[in-house]
């Protein structure tokens, strides 16, 4: 157990005002985890953040890290245990891939940062864990999004962490690259032993990939467990209310049914997909629908059977359901 | 689509032939000082009356030159001035990468940000106050007392806007505010030295008018001793800074995740800054250009953004440069001493243009 939290409460203190985002948090984090925080913006996923990273305090209750108040240690001690890996745009001219990943070494090195042979070894094989070695000595701005931000992670490993926070790391990415480094992540808790949370919107990609998911809703209700867990018991529904959560995929359903509903008979690949095609055009697809659409896989093509017409191409199916005679 | 597992990347790591290496760069730093030597010589042999450079390797050994006024020459005045001008643009430059670095701001220096003319605005109080006045010339009649008196004061000004304007930037994250803040500081400590001047006698507007033109000459050995050790205790305190000046790099979240005591940070910049300005300022006047031309030159003439090679090079640069400032400022005329800050400006401000230029071009300009 690298952190824990009771009743932990987090928000805001100013002077006499106080501002609290969440409260009653329990909250654990084991070694070789890969855990996503996902909720709706304003939910305070980022003061759970902070709070975690030790850059501002909880209101009440105190968060342990391996056993010691993690608000407590030394910017130097908080530094060897916990790593960062911020949506803040890095704008250093001429610094170096290298230097990047070399800064996380600073809470080990002496007054003037000096690198050590021992600590040299530490980033090379930070940069390398990441798959960045070759991006050594490129300049950071000429580096894309992806590449930066495995040498942002590169940094974050080369501190040595029993625990890495990162803020949206996927936030910039391309599809492809978001899940690469969702992968990279997950491998590295699970090679490495450090505790990763992660903050994210990619709802799938988190689904898939984490060990342990925390939704925290809008006004300060988080609930933890397994994905699958968290689906089953309705967590999804609960943490975005304002969305349909489509327990059977997995994903929120985005299309009103504006249209009424109707029925799809038929199996297979083109089943799923015709199902998907009417959502889209704004139908609900129920089975016990007085209206049908029945899918025929033929031996050379599929055909749509709709009100006693036959369509042999899905478009030509959706353009009659949508402006009916 | 190829997505990198673990393994394949290890084996991709080996391939790389050699990493590259991280700080200081020794035969960059030989040549520097190598340069430094040289300007510093010559800056002794040119003036209203030439001394051949062999005299001068005499002279300093300790034995004859050809004239006796030589010596005098030498010694009184040529030797401080260019012990100034190597002072003085080191200072100036160190404390420029300094504020660059800290506000994360490509045209930050103590000038730009009115950090000069908090200097400025501590030498008017002192001196023009009434505190100390005595004899036309502007810092002349001081003692060694009365020189550290001017330091103290410099740089009690140039601290107390430098912390203003750090106390400001971490309320604006927009940098350009940052320099029209800077701008409004020179402006308002400007008007309170044009209030002092209104009620001063003629001589001493006189003199304070061209003290504002910035000079390296005109500063006595006894000022010397008093700028010296402040300019090297600001100096130790800046080398200081090398370490959470580096993780600055990529702003105060960041530097503070890896462990960096933000506020002790912040007041060994401050400190040191200030002690560097305000001892240049308090007896060169409020130099322009240096500061923030300096380290972009020093980054354009190596790889990579290490302070701890970079502070070297600043140092080095800005004191050669400043050399050359002085020299220029002689050459013309012979007789004729052009103000060092119009000297500075002819040079500085088409380098500021060019790296606004340059940053406009590549992208965001300051981040905005």
């Amino acid at each position: 157990m690298i952190l824990t939290a009771h009743e932990l409460e987090i928000g805001y203190a100013a002077r006499s005002r106080r501002r609290s985002v969440a409260a009653h948090l329990n909250i654990e984090l084991h070694a070789g985890e890969l855990v996503c925080l996902l909720g709706p913006n304003g939910a305070g996923k980022s003061t759970l953040m902070r709070t975690l990273a030790g850059m501002q305090p909880p209101l009440s209750g105190v968060v342990q890290l391996e056993g010691e108040d993690l608000h407590r240690l030394e910017p130097a001690a908080l530094a060897q245990r916990v790593a960062v890996v911020l949506t803040e745009r890095i704008d250093a001219a001429n610094l170096t891939a290298y230097e990047l990943a070399a800064l996380g070494r600073h809470p080990y090195t002496d007054w003037s940062g000096r690198l050590s042979g021992v600590d040299e070894e530490k980033v090379r094989a930070a940069l390398r864990a990441v798959g960045a070695a070759d991006l050594a000595a490129r300049p950071v701005f000429e580096l894309s999004d992806g590449e930066r931000q495995r040498v942002l992670i590169a940094r974050a490993l080369a501190q040595e962490p029993r625990l890495i926070l990162l803020d949206e790391p996927t936030a910039f990415l391309d599809l492809p690259r978001r899940v690469e480094m969702m992968r990279l992540l997950r491998d590295l808790a699970h090679t490495s032993g450090t505790a990763i949370l992660l903050s994210t919107h990619d709802l799938d990609l988190a689904l898939r990939m984490a060990d342990v998911l925390w939704l925290l809703a809008s006004g300060g209700t988080l609930s933890v467990g397994l994905p699958e867990a968290l689906v089953l018991e309705g967590a999804f529904a609960r943490t975005f209310p304002d969305l349909e959560f489509d327990t059977l995929r997995g994903t929120f359903r985005i299309e009103d049914a504006a249209r009424g509903t109707v029925g799809v008979r038929g199996s297979g690949l083109a089943a799923v997909w015709t199902v998907r095609a009417l959502e889209r055009i704004g139908f609900a697809v129920r089975d016990d629908a007085t209206l049908c659409v029945e899918v025929e896989m033929r031996s050379d093509a599929t055909v749509w059977m709709f009100d006693g017409v036959e369509y042999h191409a899905l478009d030509l199916l959706l353009a009659a359901m949508r402006f009916p005679i | 689509m190829s997505l990198p597992s673990v393994s394949i990347d290890a084996q991709r790591g080996l391939r790389v032939a050699a990493w590259p290496r991280v700080g200081v760069r020794t035969p960059l730093l030989v040549g520097l000082g190598v340069l430094l030597a040289c300007l510093f010589v010559v800056s002794l042999a040119v003036g209203s009356v030439s001394i051949p450079l062999g005299d001068i390797l005499k002279i300093l050994t300790g034995s004859q030159g050809e004239r006796a006024t030589w010596t005098t020459i030498l010694f009184k005045f040529r030797l401080p001035k260019a012990l100034t001008a190597v002072l003085a643009g080191a200072a100036l430059s160190v404390s420029g990468l300094q504020m660059q670095t800290l506000f994360r701001n490509p045209l930050a220096d103590p000038y730009i940000l009115g950090i000069s003319s908090g200097a400025s605005l501590g030498v008017a109080l002192l001196v023009l106050g009434g505190v100390t006045v005595s004899g036309a010339a502007f810092l002349g009649g001081l003692g060694l007392l009365g020189s550290f008196g001017i330091v103290v004061a410099a740089s009690l000004g140039a601290g107390s806007v430098f912390a203003l304007v750090i106390f400001i930037a971490r309320r604006v994250s927009n940098s350009v505010t940052l320099l029209i803040l800077g701008l409004m500081f020179g402006y308002i400590t400007g008007a309170a030295v044009s209030v002092l001047l209104y009620f001063s006698a003629p001589q001493q507007i006189q003199a304070y008018l061209s003290w504002t033109f910035g000079s390296f000459g005109g500063v006595t050995w006894d000022q010397l001793t008093a700028l010296a050790p402040v300019v090297g205790v600001g100096m130790a305190l800046a080398a200081l800074t090398v370490k959470p000046l580096n993780a600055l790099l990529l702003g105060e979240h960041y530097a503070r995740s890896m462990g960096v005591n933000l506020r002790r940070a912040r007041l060994l910049i401050l400190v040191s800054a200030s002690l560097l300005t305000g001892a240049v300022t308090a007896f060169c006047g409020p130099i322009g250009f240096l500061g923030v031309a300096v380290p972009h030159l020093a980054r354009a003439g190596q790889r990579g953004a290490d302070h701890r090679a970079l502070m070297p090079l600043c140092a080095l640069l800005g004191a050669s440069l400043a050399l050359v400032f002085d020299l220029i400022a002689q050459l013309p005329g012979g007789n004729v001493v052009l103000p060092l800050n119009a000297v500075a400006a002819l040079f500085g401000a088409p380098l500021v243009l060019v790296i606004i230029l340059r940053r406009q071009s590549a992208r965001g300009p300051f981040g905005a």
